[in-house]
Parts: structure tokens; sequence; C-alpha cells
């Protein structure tokens, strides 16, 4: 059994519909390239001076330059930061959900870890 | 009051506005989600730079003839092709996106020139705006130039739909170049920005592995209200709302 199963990607829509364009060949394929080959990356944007960078999102990009002006696109349109930092998702290592138990539950009956048993002065600010 | 500056504020927004109603076309369409929104973000930041200049002349047409009928949405939606003086370049289809980037490229490395020396001009209106549109255009042509190199010096297939991109574009790059009457006498000659806009082609085409075209005999007729065909269809579908409801908001 010969079954193809073609996977349309953002934009890519299939027969004469794909607008933007009144040339035929203006139609980018899986095969061809397109954001569909990019790889993923991670996108962090500082809101304003004195704060971290914060995760707020992913996208695709062919490379880093490529992935901050998107991130600039995507993520900055409004305003919303001063500093933007991208990683590929690939370079993540990420804790596993199932190691939950033993990784964070032994932290729960030691409220003494937590900073709470002395004021802090308001001019510390963000901590 | 001087017709001619008139003539020459609505150049420079037909000029931003055709560009943006081409690139708005990609909206929903674009190659990957990321570049649909780049095209668009680009699109607005042209409308707005055509808005801005809208408004200025519409503030000036209504002086000199003592009424208040002239607004920014006239000016856009209720003239016609005739009355358009933007250049060729901004009213050529979209092609596929080799010929979008190649044609932005050569439109913000065109205007990136012209605001910079606008921003010192002695109308303060024009001054002000060129001076706010020119950070917006250091970004386009930031970004168009990296998918020149990108394209060009990328596969075989994308460096040849660069090739097909400069052999449509090129004749009409010329005009930019070519003042019109009302670009000497309310604004500068234009003729005077081709030498570096065209190192500024030389570069990143050299970068981009694209041979630079001969010269070539250019068109030109836009910037007096003479076009190409394609601009009666850009119009019907930009002032279709206009016209067939007069006034309608939403």
């Amino acid at each position: 059994m010969n079954i193809q199963i073609r996977k349309y990607y953002y934009g890519d829509i299939p027969e004469d519909n794909a607008g933007g364009s009144e040339s035929k060949e203006s139609k980018v394929s899986p095969a061809t390239g397109g954001g569909g080959n990019w790889p993923l990356w991670e996108v962090f944007i500082r809101s304003k001076q004195g704060l971290d960078h914060k995760h707020v999102g992913s996208l695709h990009a062919a490379d880093a330059a490529m992935a901050i002006e998107n991130a600039r696109d995507v993520y900055t349109r409004r305003q919303e930061g001063v500093s933007i930092w991208v990683v590929e998702s690939k370079f993540i290592t990420a804790s596993n959900p199932e190691e939950a138990g033993e990784l964070y539950e032994p932290a729960a009956d030691k409220i003494y870890r937590h900073p709470t048993f002395y004021e802090l002065p308001d001019e510390v600010g963000h901590m | 009051m001087n017709s001619s500056l008139i003539d020459y504020i609505q150049h420079l927004a037909d000029n931003a506005l055709i560009m943006a109603q081409r690139n708005a076309e990609w909206c929903g369409h674009g190659p990957v989600l990321e570049q649909d929104i780049a095209i668009t973000n680009i699109s607005l930041d042209l409308l707005g730079q055509s808005r801005n200049f809208y408004q200025y002349a519409a503030q000036l047409i209504n002086e000199s003839e003592k009424s208040d009928e002239a607004t920014e949405d006239s000016l856009a939606y209720l003239r016609t092709e005739r009355a358009f003086k933007n250049c060729f370049l901004a009213e050529q289809p979209n092609g596929d996106w080799a010929q979008t980037v190649l044609r932005q490229f050569f439109f913000s490395a065109y205007q990136f020139l012209l605001y910079k020396k606008l921003q010192d001009n002695t109308d303060e209106q024009i001054a002000a705006i060129a001076a706010k549109a020119l950070k917006e255009v250091t970004y386009h042509l930031r970004w168009s130039s990296e998918w020149v190199i990108r394209l060009g010096d990328g596969t075989e297939e994308s460096h040849q739909r660069m090739l097909t991109a400069i052999d449509e574009l090129w004749q009409y790059t010329g005009e930019l170049f070519m003042p019109a009457a009302y670009e000497l006498e309310s604004g500068f000659d234009v003729s005077s920005l081709k030498d570096d806009w065209f190192n500024k082609v030389v570069a990143v085409f050299e970068e981009a592995t694209l041979p630079v075209p001969e010269k070539c005999f250019m068109q030109t007729g836009g910037k007096t209200g003479i076009h190409t065909e394609h601009l009666g269809f850009i119009l019907a579908e930009m002032q279709y709302l206009q016209r067939t409801y007069p006034n309608a908001e939403w």
C-alpha cells in the first residue's frame, strides 16, 4: 500500500488559492523549503530595564539572526520588550515530569528555607 | 497655497500607501507565520507614514481652498489612478517571496536615503514625519537586505528566483531618482541619492552573490500619474468599500 500523506504547513495553501501573489510560482512547499523545515527557537523578552528576561513563547527561524527579528515582529509589536534572547529549543534540557515526586516534593515541608522571617525594605524593589 | 508642495506630499504619501497595500496582500498568506507577521508589520508602518502625509496634505488643501472637504480618507480612497503619484516600483505585483522582498529592498534603500535627507527639510512637518519614519525604514532595510542575501546566496532555486525578480523589477528603479517638477520645487533633487542607493545595492548583491544589472531602459511615469495597468486593480480593491458605502465607519 502506498499511501502518501502530505502535511500542509502554514501558508502552504494547496491548489491555486494561495493569495498574496498573482504568480503560481509563489507557493512554498515543504519539499522545497519554507518554515516547516526551520528549527524551533525559544524566545525570552525583558519587558523593562532591571527586570529579568521571561519566556514568552517559541517560533521558527532559519538561524539566530532571523530568530531575533521574528521575535521582534511576533512578540514586541506592542512595546512588550527592551531586550530579546533566543535559544534553539533543542539546546534546552528539561526535567522529566515523571520525576516530579523525588525532585520537588521533599521541599514541601521545609518552610524555613523561605525568606519570610524578615522584612524586605521597599527600596530593594524586584526580588 | 503652494500646489507643488501639496503634490509633493501626496507623492510621498502615495508611495507609502501603495507599498503598504501591496504588502498587506500577504496577510494570511505569508510563507511562514513569522514572516507573515513581519511583512504585515512593515505594511502597517508604511500605512502609518502615508496617513501622516495625507493628513498634512489635507490640511494644506483645506487651508488653500477655505473648505474642510479634504481628509486623509478622501485623498486615499476617492482619488483615481491619474491623481496618484506613486512610483512604478510600489505598484508592481507581489510575485513570489523573492520579488516581494526585492521590491521592499529597492524601495526601503530609497526611502532610507530620502527620509534621512528630509528630516532636515525646512518644512517642519515633513521633517518631523521623516524623522519618525526613519527608524521604521531602517528596520525595513535591514530586514529586506537580509532576505535578499538569504535567497541570493541560498539554494539554486532561491538564487534563480532572485535573478527573475531582478529582471522584473530593475527597470522600475530608475524612476525613483528622476525628479518630477514638484520634487524640484518643493523637495530636493532626488538624483543626488542615486549613487548612495546604487552602492548599497551593489554591497548587498555582492554578499548575495547576485549580479548587478547592466544599464537598461528605465520606465517612468508614475510620479506624474501615468501608471502601469496594476494600479487600477489595486485601487479597485482598496477603494471599493468607501465608494460603495460612502462614509462607512466601523
